[in-house]
């Protein structure tokens, strides 16, 4: 490949019949706008994830729930950190009493200490989420993304089996599924909602695989010999994934609250357990009485959800290209 | 897809035979394709290519109700070094005859031979080769840049895939050495595309085509989506790029004046056939076709006083669909000279009887019963 300056690139142009193509000599591009704010040649290589933690670092929204979530965290690993006290060592002469030292939420129905049992039952909440938010990405994640790159018979069936999926109440589901399946811990709670939470980011994976398997850069790819795997991994997969994570961080929110709604129902997790939501179903009944017993648990959990939401939220700001 | 065989698919007679190239083993294959091909010898030569897309009914139990019939029999020739140009309106098969050539689509019937070797049922190692020699220029240079890999990435992945073409260590250089080939600075070489213009995107698109060293460059519209200045940037580059390298081009596009300026050849579609094929004096100083006619009428011309003597030739009705097209002649339902043998005799592409003894430039092939000639431009 001979060597060759940039001014000797653009030579004059002859004329077209009706169309003059004359263009001066030496109008280099360097010229012509390019980068945004004029970005110097030596600068850092950006992508689209350090563009987006760049806005999300001046995200308030995301900063707030970023702390939040670190928070829930951290009392989920280690629950001693802030309570030195055992959310099963409950005193009934106790019950129902109000705020007093030593113990600022007052204690429950059983006499237990409502801030210790609302400390301890982050844990479930967010081993809930994360777990099934794994879960259902990876298996929603990979079986859309099959589907939609290789359609045909595998799409059409996959495509049909998540209407099935969507036609289950999921409350009732949950029901059956939970009296069905034995065990008071998260994991049978968890293995429902991957198992019903799949079809959403599936079909969320499948759209965002179609749209970039169109893109001219699959093409060109193609036309190159690259190789399916190498097609899927390094064209496809980055340019479809972002909307499966901000659904998915959406949706750990949902998760939070589903395991807590079956909880509260009975069927999800089930004491000795501690979780938010077997907490809420006990104090309901005696809301006019002891309101404290309902509220911590149910700001706990509010909180928790709200905060997994708003981060979705932020990361979806950050990672559409359109807004920037 | 039955009745491709019920039409005359061989509608150029007078195309030369193809000299093919028997290769036992994909070795074989792979030292045919590799074999240089003198100047003005045809490289690439293009026999009764169809491609019918189907149209199928039901969701689950799909069944075929007929075919778009977007490709249907095409013949042309590229030689070495040559530009030819391919021009007609929005959906009569330009961009499917890209495709087709590229293998990005499996052709329905007829042959693509590259150096005697019918690149249509090639596979493995020989298609690789193959597409090493041919490559591709995008109409779009904002969808055919991967929006998450840097411009070196970009274009060193073609070493990646063809890793004989340069080693491991030098590859940075080389693709250092392709930006400044097209006019871009070397050091942009860890930008992403968006932070490129139209113009710079679609220079990074030709550094791509350009970095196996092919001996073919298909363009796709490669500058119907950019500014007229900058099209004329990119057409300059690309001429000179075919000087240095001396590549062969077959450059599609529906802007005349565009293919006029860098054609050798000029090829008229319409409706998934070929009107009229000729050098570009022939095509558009002597044009036969009446839908070369046409088309050429409806050129602008800057000259006020050119504009008022010359006839504008409209024509009525839309192009019909692909899927169900005209009997006989594609072009009878908005041709003013259509007679009844129009529409039951398919005329071939070849040279007009009345023409054929003669040496004027209207001595091209043309796919009309009716050729004559007709002096749209108002240039005489």
């Amino acid at each position: 490949m001979p060597e060759q300056t940039p001014d000797e690139v653009i030579s004059a142009g002859g004329a077209g019949a009706g169309m003059d193509l004359a263009i001066e000599e030496g109008e280099t591009l360097e010229k012509t706008p390019g980068g945004p704010e004029g970005t110097g040649p030596a600068e850092k290589p950006r992508s689209l994830w350090s563009d987006a933690w760049r806005d999300l670092r001046r995200n308030p929204v995301f900063i707030i729930s970023a702390l939040i979530i670190l928070f829930l965290v951290i009392i989920s690993i280690w629950p001693s950190l802030i309570t030195n006290q055992d959310p099963l060592n409950c005193d009934l002469g106790k019950a129902q009493e109000s705020s007093q030292p030593g113990h600022p939420f007052g204690f429950d129905g059983q006499g237990c200490d409502v801030y210790t049992r609302t400390v301890y039952g982050a844990r479930a909440s967010v081993t809930v989420g994360v777990c099934a938010t794994l879960g259902v990405s990876l298996l929603g994640g990979i079986l859309g993304g099959f589907a939609g790159f290789f359609g045909g018979w595998w799409d059409s069936i996959l495509s049909r089996l998540t209407d099935v999926f969507f036609g289950i109440p999921v409350v009732l589901g949950g029901l059956v599924f939970l009296s069905v399946v034995p065990g008071s811990t998260v994991w049978p709670v968890i293995g429902f909602i991957v198992l019903l939470g799949w079809p959403q980011i599936a079909r969320i994976a499948r759209g965002s695989v179609i749209t970039a398997k169109q893109n001219d850069y699959v093409q060109a790819a193609r036309a190159l010999g690259a190789s399916n795997s190498r097609i899927m991994l390094r064209h496809i997969a980055p340019n479809a994934v972002a909307p499966v994570i901000v659904v998915a961080t959406i949706a750990l929110g949902t998760y939070i609250s589903l395991e807590a709604t079956l909880s509260f129902l009975g069927v999800g997790l089930k004491p000795p357990a501690v979780s938010w939501g077997i907490d809420i179903s006990a104090a309901a009944n005696y809301i006019r009485n002891a309101p404290h017993m309902l509220l911590w648990p149910a700001g706990a959990l509010a909180v928790t959800v709200l905060a997994f939401i708003m981060l979705g939220d932020a990361v979806r700001d950050a990672l559409d290209p359109k807004l920037r | 897809m039955a009745d491709i065989d019920k039409e005359p698919v061989d509608a150029t007679p007078n195309v030369t035979e193809v000299e093919t190239v028997d290769a036992a083993t994909e070795a074989e294959a792979v030292a045919a394709i590799e074999a240089p091909v003198a100047q003005g010898e045809p490289i690439l030569q293009v026999r009764n290519l169809v491609k019918h897309f189907p149209l199928t009914q039901g969701i689950l139990f799909k069944k075929q109700v007929g075919a778009v019939k977007a490709v249907d029999g095409i013949s042309f020739d590229l030689y070495q070094g040559e530009t030819l140009g391919i021009v007609g309106e929005s959906g009569c098969g330009k961009s499917t005859v890209a495709k087709l050539l590229m293998t990005l689509e499996r052709a329905t019937a007829g042959e693509v031979f590259y150096k005697g070797q019918d690149i249509t049922k090639l596979s493995g190692r020989a298609l690789k080769a193959v597409r090493r020699n041919i490559q591709m220029v995008f109409q779009d240079p904002y969808t055919s840049l991967n929006p998450r890999m840097t411009v070196g990435d970009i274009i060193g992945e073609t070493f990646e895939i063809h890793p004989e073409v340069a080693p491991k260590g030098d590859r940075r250089r080389k693709v250092q050495d392709l930006l400044d080939v097209v006019g871009l600075n070397p050091e942009y070489i860890n930008r992403y595309p968006h932070q490129f213009s139209g113009g710079q995107r679609q220079r990074i698109g030709i550094a791509r085509g350009l970095a196996l060293n092919p001996e073919i460059i298909i363009c796709d519209e490669p500058v119907s989506a950019l500014d007229v200045s900058v099209q004329a940037q990119v057409i300059n580059l690309m001429e000179k790029l075919q000087d240095e390298f001396n590549l062969s081009y077959i450059f599609i596009a529906h802007d005349l004046s565009i293919v006029r300026h860098i054609s050798d050849r000029v090829g008229v579609m319409y409706l998934g056939k070929m009107a009229e094929i000729g050098t570009d004096t022939q095509i558009y100083d002597h044009p036969t076709h009446p839908y070369t006619q046409a088309l050429l009428s409806a050129v602008p011309v800057p000259d006020p006083d050119a504009r008022e003597r010359r006839e504008r030739i409209i024509l009525s009705g839309d192009v019909p669909s692909p899927a169900n097209p005209p009997s006989g002649c594609r072009f009878r339902t908005r041709c003013w000279k259509a007679e009844d043998k129009c529409a039951t005799e398919m005329p071939l592409l070849a040279i007009p009887e009345r023409f054929k003894s003669s040496d004027t430039p209207a001595a091209h092939e043309s796919a009309c019963h009716f050729a004559e000639e007709k002096d749209v431009v108002g240039a005489a």
